[in-house]
């Protein structure tokens, strides 16, 4: 009873305490806040600033957007660079976000029902998501190595000749083509090329348990009722899971492919310790570029304006996935 | 619990397919679980071998004959003591140091009443949206030597040291956010009756909150150490020398080093993955809920 009559007193005292308590709260803020602010918040409008200008390590001349339209249209040298590596990072997400999501959906669906080893499998799923890039590019090279890695020795027991994976500069319908003898019409039908498919394919490795843990997450989130109403109208499995299962699971289909695809845009490690951008440049994306020109080539100005654009696109899928998604996704 | 039951419901009415479907469901699962294990079979399998056969076509499914002692080498090739340490220091004290500026953070976005609280959330929820390229070449100049100037004061100067790799990450509006969830949860009446027996806010987040908080905390803490254990790119472009340097970008440059000698560099790769793996196989569940909390919220 008189847990009852008290907190009704205490909750109004913060009121008259508010001042004070405004100090105590922005003092409990103020390590976060200054860490924050210094180092994400600060930089991210000096990366604006500095793409205004000239500036290969130290400020040079303001050149407007001169940077920016150097990479869109305006420099004979950097922007067929741009187009280039903009059309493979976008490649390179739509060879590895569907097969992933695909694939994390149907694992997601056998193991959300009660069977054996669930736990097992769900733990061997995830096992690439937590190791490094680096480990793993160190096993996939030599997986995929040309003279004596397992991947061609699997492809001469069933009779297939052996591929150059990684090195290979060739587009993979190109290959296909050549592999019955027929040359293609036209050099945009090649493809990307296989060096950048198998970079989709170690990508898709890595993510696929982060995936099924969401899906599986989003999966218990559909109420049950829906399917016992269902399964007493006497739906098929196979109508439960396209009536039922897809329309509701849409939301975490929608949430896991902007993630996805954010991750794959700014993704960075696995090109840099699988391909490097080669070969023939075909797997450099905007994240490689960006870190060539700024650490490699020391313009940091162009380097910043490229990372605003990458950093624009990025911002586009995260504004989309706010707006579709709307109260359904909470971050925390 | 309404699962179990709905599926016991539902068994009688797949009499026909269970046997059937079972094994299909777990042929599916098995192939891809063939698969995806197959490069940590490679790589522990490889760096058992000796050199002759690590570079055999087609590659031998199982070593002839074990060679622990590549591990031996292996360590011996490269500073792995020095990049370990490096990756240690770095990883547990960014992980507490973060934890700690969350906790408050979060403490007071949740249970403190203060002016400017809807607009600095706002701004905190805003910065998630900042990819780390967007912030990389300033924070790179950021640190650079102190003789350049940023924003007309001299810069830090921390290139090669163990603060470049910390100070930036020891607060994320990730953990932030995933805290103050947690706390927000934690009923009202336990705050009253704290402040009934004079306990103040910090006394209470001490001695009330983090207690009940230690799944959400070990959530957030094994997601920050995973980043900073796996941290590349920074790490790369802001040192230079062994001293400093973390155990990716050392197993990176061992790469080239080990060349062809391909059984050590797979050992090199086993050791460095292992922590982390064992470390998510004791902590898994922790690891796991975090994802599915704050992917999604129904």
């Amino acid at each position: 009873m008189a847990a009852e009559v008290i907190p009704a007193k205490v909750r109004a005292s913060p009121r008259r305490r508010f001042p004070i308590e405004t100090l105590q709260a922005w003092l409990f803020l103020l390590p976060a806040v200054a860490i924050i602010g210094i180092f994400k918040v600060i930089p991210a409008i000096a990366a604006f600033y500095m793409s205004l200008f000239k500036w290969d390590v130290i400020q040079g001349a303001f050149r407007g957007l001169g940077n920016y339209t150097d990479w869109l249209y305006d420099s004979a040298l950097r922007s067929p660079d741009f187009w280039r590596a903009l059309s493979t990072t976008f490649t390179y997400v739509i060879f590895t976000v569907p097969l992933e999501m695909a694939v994390a959906l149907v694992l997601a669906y056998l193991l959300f029902q009660k069977m054996r080893a669930r736990g097992l499998y769900r733990t061997l799923y995830y096992l690439p998501y937590v190791t490094s890039f680096v480990a793993a590019a160190a096993v996939f090279v030599w997986v995929f190595n040309p003279q004596y890695g397992p991947a061609n020795a699997v492809l001469g027991l069933v009779g297939v000749g052996g591929q150059k994976w990684l090195e290979e500069p060739s587009g993979i319908f190109e290959l296909a083509a050549s592999a019955f003898g027929i040359t293609l019409p036209a050099a945009w039908l090649a493809g990307p090329s296989l060096a950048l498919v198998v970079l989709s394919l170690v990508t898709v490795w890595h993510y696929l348990g982060y995936q099924i843990v969401i899906f599986l997450a989003g999966l218990s989130n559909i109420s049950q009722e829906f399917y016992e109403a269902a399964r007493l109208d006497g739906a098929s499995e196979r109508q439960i899971f396209t009536k039922i299962t897809l329309p509701l699971l849409s939301p975490t289909t929608f949430f896991v492919f902007t993630v996805a695809s954010i991750g794959v845009l700014r993704s960075f490690d696995s090109v840099y310790v699988l391909t490097n951008g080669g070969p023939l440049d075909t797997t450099r994306t905007v994240t490689l570029l960006v870190f060539r020109t700024a650490f490699q080539q020391a313009q940091f100005g162009l380097g910043s304006a490229l990372a605003f654009i990458l950093t624009l696109v990025i911002l586009l899928f995260t504004l989309v996935q706010f707006r579709v998604l709307g109260r359904r996704v909470q971050y925390g | 619990m309404a699962r179990a039951i709905t599926l016991e419901r539902g068994v009688p009415r797949f009499s026909m397919r269970p046997r059937v479907g079972a094994i299909a469901k777990h042929a599916v699962l098995i192939v891809v679980a063939v698969v995806v294990a197959y490069p940590f079979y490679f790589m522990i399998t490889s760096s058992l071998k000796d050199v002759l056969e690590a570079a055999r076509t087609p590659p031998t499914i199982f070593p002839t004959e074990l060679h622990p002692e590549n591990y031996g080498d292996a360590w011996n090739r490269a500073p792995w003591g020095r990049y370990f340490v490096n990756t240690i220091f770095v990883s547990v004290t960014v992980t507490v140091l973060e934890l700690i500026t969350a906790c408050l953070a979060a403490y007071a976005f949740a249970r403190m009443r203060f002016r400017g609280k809807g607009v600095l959330f706002t701004i905190f929820l805003a910065t998630l949206m900042i990819p780390a390229e967007a912030t990389l070449i300033p924070n790179y100049v950021l640190m650079s030597p102190s003789r350049n100037a940023c924003l007309g004061l001299p810069c830090l100067g921390w290139f090669d040291s163990y603060q470049v790799q910390i100070v930036p990450f020891i607060a994320s509006a990730f953990s932030i956010f995933l805290m103050r969830q947690f706390f927000l949860s934690i009923p009202n009446e336990l705050s009253d009756a704290a402040r009934i027996d004079g306990a103040g806010h910090l006394r209470f987040l001490w001695s009330i909150v983090l207690p009940l908080s230690i799944p959400a905390l070990i959530t957030a803490g094994l997601i920050t150490f995973l980043g900073s254990w796996n941290a590349f790119q920074w790490p790369l472009i802001v040192t230079s020398r062994p001293d400093f340097r973390p155990v990716q970008v050392g197993l990176s440059a061992f790469r080239q080093e080990a060349g062809s000698s391909y059984h050590l560099l797979m050992a090199a790769s086993t050791f460095v993955v292992a922590p982390i793996v064992i470390l998510f196989l004791v902590a898994q569940r922790y690891l796991v809920q975090g994802i599915a909390r704050t992917g999604i919220r129904g």
